[in-house]
């Protein structure tokens, strides 16, 4: 494979901010027909590279070289007519408008007087959809289609130029299982027609099973390319983060203490229904599903964003409603939400009053905010969780993915909460930090929290659940302990498969 | 230097830059345009430059808050009018007869209840129903107009009372009490603002109102207080200004709204809401008043000054774009 020509090279691309080398002599390059993994660290340089791809930043050295041809990017529109094709993990997609005016927007074949060729325009767009095997036509109004489907309008949006090199960027971060199966079949086609692939994600699983080489970024340095087949997480992990990555089995076994959170019979509507399930402290409960198995709509629930249609909820034994945010948090529950900058944080502000949030209140003095208060509790967390950034006052968007998640954690932790429920605690984040939000989990679990983890990653439910519930369609379908629990059982239950359940 | 930094620097301090550059434009051409023989910095002619500031300037904070919070108020001018109205008005009622200047006080404080009350309607208004500021104080500026007319029809309303004259005309330390007035209040708001718990919650919901609804922040209330604020500050605005000129005509205040979000964009609060500065928005009345008076001290009529300020809105909000894109370029590595 590696005597042919690539169709794309970069070639000791370089590329410097100020104070950053963002990019050093990297060189990297795809092969017609190869899926080529790029990975490294958030930070490391993919983005970077990516753009530099794309058009929308300069490299201060080096070449991009296109079948042997060496181009200069200025535009993403250019990078398209040069059959180079980005598929944004963010889609852009005009929801009004239909499949096929969104497949040519720009590009809308017409007839004189500039009117729209509709007929053709709709003959075109079904031709690539039967391409992609998808359920839907041309006509369709893409505010209709699911996320899975919306990015499908994305890659045939692709297919209309001939595409020489695609990039994928994180593509399966919002599918499901079944979703990301027709994904696959999409690239696995694209490789047959002889498309370069560049595929960007952290998900392992995924490189082992689509990928057939691996190209590292560390510290915007390239570190090296690995044949798929002839590899292991483990490489590749140490690759990254120059060290090696535990991710073990959860083995420890600490003391656990009384029931701190008891849910029954808690139903919403048609989110989820007859959810029974207790937590103890000391104890770290795992929520696995598919998207849209109910798991976030419970922990909005308990967080007081919903309002239960029946059942009750006990909280050191006592029954408690739960009306707003405000109240769950005076109730000691807390939530590390989905998503992180959307509802987690308030980008614009610095590290410090993003900790002290919910607290604010309790740390007047008079009617002003006591702010050597703040920066005390700001410096106590920023240590117990090695919060890495230069200091308080630090706007909190310029931090990487893991650091952020480390500030909404301290965010809760700082108030002494009884419960702390972290939904996707590692969503976009990357290798290294990934393991330390999973060690403080374990941590704050063992000093007697009663924790809740809800994820779409299976070896992250089972690397810090003591119990996991697995659900289906907004049921419980079986818990387990870590004692019972398989990868095989597990991916049974949260597919429907097995009914025999257990409370 | 940090990444970003000369940016920001820029950024916050383009305002005051800006208002040197017309002090000096507007000296220099003075000598060669103006008609009059004095110089354009002469201390009187700032003084008054500051106390014809004061009416906008004293909204424009109020507007601030409202704007960082993430909302928008269009219904300023017509509590302005409406609160004058209730000023002089009130001094000739019947019930007030005989108090002598005892009615100044009670005046003043039913003008500015009137602007509490009607900025406090518009903030239940957004907070229960969840319909856009935008849209509330829309109706509103239309309203509370509505009521302006049904009080007198158009004739102006009037009463001059000299003690207030002269309290409005008096001068302490050279300052205006209309300046003083404008002194106090963006001294107050910063305060509010930087200092206490309201300010900082009204950041956090104005930057990203999900993530402060998920830190038990009760969003309505701050936002209630911000609206109440605002009806507070356009009423006092008005305390300020008819004190002293003693007459109200119903259109007074008209087109007030669309100045003071000009002075607060120009001091560089984001229309999205969670950033902006009361301070800079102080630079922004400053800029706009010196433009006025500048180019009227050139002799350009008043046609050419909306056309400038017009200008200058967009050539800034420009520049400003630019600098966040640069910023942003450098941080994102």
């Amino acid at each position: 494979m590696s005597t042919q020509k690539p169709a794309l090279r970069l070639e000791g691309i370089l590329k410097t901010f100020p104070g950053v080398r963002a990019l050093d002599n990297v060189s990297f390059s795809v092969i017609p027909g190869e899926v080529h993994a790029l990975m490294g660290e958030n930070g490391a340089g993919k983005s970077t590279l990516m753009k530099v791809l794309g058009g929308l930043y300069q490299p201060d050295d080096g070449q991009i070289i296109i079948d042997e041809q060496p181009v200069v990017m200025t535009s993403p529109l250019q990078a398209k007519s040069k059959g180079i094709v980005f598929i944004h993990q963010e889609l852009s997609l005009a929801e009004e408008l239909t499949v096929a005016e969104n497949i040519y927007l720009g590009e809308l074949p017409h007839k004189s007087f500039g009117r729209v060729d509709w007929k053709k325009l709709h003959a075109q767009t079904d031709s690539i959809l039967q391409r992609l095997k998808v359920g839907f036509n041309a006509k369709t109004r893409v505010g209709e289609l699911s996320i899975a489907n919306q990015q499908m309008v994305e890659i045939a949006r692709a297919l209309t130029v001939e595409a020489k090199a695609v990039i994928f960027d994180e593509p399966t971060a919002s599918l499901t299982d079944a979703e990301k199966v027709v994904l696959f079949d999409v690239i696995t086609d694209l490789k047959s027609h002889g498309v370069g692939i560049i595929y960007i994600s952290h998900r392992m699983e995924e490189i082992f099973k689509i990928t057939d080489r691996i190209s590292v970024l560390r510290d915007g340095q390239y570190r090296g390319t690995l044949n798929t087949a002839e590899t292991t997480d483990d490489e590749i992990t140490q690759l990254m983060i120059g060290r090696k990555l535990d991710l073990s089995r959860n083995a420890s076994h600490h003391e656990v203490g009384d029931v701190a959170l008891e849910v029954r019979e808690l139903s919403c509507g048609a989110l989820f229904k007859n959810i029974d399930f207790e937590v103890r402290r000391g104890e770290v409960v795992g929520f696995y599903g598919l998207v849209g198995a109910g798991r976030t709509e419970i922990a909005e629930t308990l967080f007081g964003l919903r309002e239960p249609t029946a059942g009750q909820i006990y909280l050191d034994g006592a029954e408690v409603t739960i009306h707003s945010p405000a109240d769950a948090i005076a109730k000691g529950i807390s939530l590390v939400p989905e998503d992180r900058k959307g509802q987690g944080l308030v980008l614009g502000m610095n590290c410090r009053d993003n900790m002290t949030l919910p607290q604010v209140e309790g740390l007047k003095f008079g009617p002003f905010v006591a702010e050597t208060d703040e920066v005390a509790i700001f410096d106590k967390y920023k240590e117990r969780l090695d919060i890495r950034t230069p200091g308080w006052k630090q706007t909190v968007g310029n931090l990487s993915g893991g650091n952020q998640q480390k500030i909404v954690i301290a965010k809760w932790l700082s108030m002494h909460p009884s419960i702390l429920i972290v939904d996707e605690p590692t969503r976009g984040i990357d290798v290294g930090s990934k393991s330390e939000i999973h060690n403080l989990i374990r941590e704050l679990a063992s000093q007697g929290y009663a924790v809740i983890v809800i994820s779409s990653e299976m070896p992250e439910v089972l690397h810090v659940s003591d119990r996991i519930i697995a659900m289906y369609s907004g049921e419980i379908m079986r818990t387990f302990t870590s004692d019972e629990v398989t990868e095989d059982n597990l991916i049974q239950a949260i597919s429907g498969i097995t009914s025999n359940r257990a409370a | 230097m940090e990444p970003g930094t000369l940016s920001t620097f820029l950024k916050r301090g383009a305002i005051w830059g800006f208002i040197v550059f017309e002090l000096i434009f507007f000296s220099l051409a003075g000598e060669f345009l103006s008609f009059s023989d004095k110089a354009f910095m002469d201390l009187d002619n700032m003084l008054l430059l500051f106390k014809q500031s004061a009416p906008i300037g004293i909204i424009a904070v109020g507007m601030t808050i409202i704007m960082i919070n993430g909302n928008i108020d269009l219904s300023v001018g017509a509590t302005y009018a409406l609160s004058a109205i209730v000023l002089l008005d009130s001094m000739t009622w019947p019930m007030f007869a005989g108090m002598g200047n005892a009615v100044i006080p009670i005046a003043w404080g039913l003008a500015l209840l009137t602007g509490v009350v009607l900025g406090a309607l518009n903030g239940l208004i957004v907070w229960k129903t969840g319909v856009d500021a935008f849209i509330v104080t829309l109706g509103a500026m239309l309203g509370y107009r509505g009521l302006v007319f049904m009080y007198n029809g158009e004739q102006p309303t009037s009463h001059l009372n000299w003690t207030l004259v002269d309290f409005a005309e008096a001068q302490f330390l050279g300052l205006h009490t209309a300046t003083w007035f404008l002194v106090a209040v963006t001294a107050a708001v910063w305060f509010l603002m930087n200092k206490t718990v309201h300010g900082r919650n009204a950041y956090a919901i104005g930057d990203n109102r999900a993530a402060a609804t998920n830190a038990g922040i009760r969003v309505g209330p701050h936002m209630l207080i911000n609206f109440m604020i605002i009806g507070f500050l356009a009423s006092l605005s008005a305390v300020a200004f008819y004190s002293e000129s003693g007459s109200v005509n119903p259109n007074d205040g008209e087109l007030y709204e669309l100045w003071v979000i000009t002075a607060v964009v120009l001091g560089g609060t984001k229309l999205t809401g969670g950033a902006g500065s009361v301070l800079s928005t102080l630079g922004g009345v400053l800029a706009i008043q010196l433009l006025r008076k500048g180019l009227g001290h050139i002799g350009a009529d008043t046609e050419t000054v909306n056309l400038a300020i017009g200008i200058i809105l967009i050539a800034v909000l420009l520049l400003d774009r630019q600098l966040n894109i640069k910023g942003k370029e450098e941080l994102r590595v």
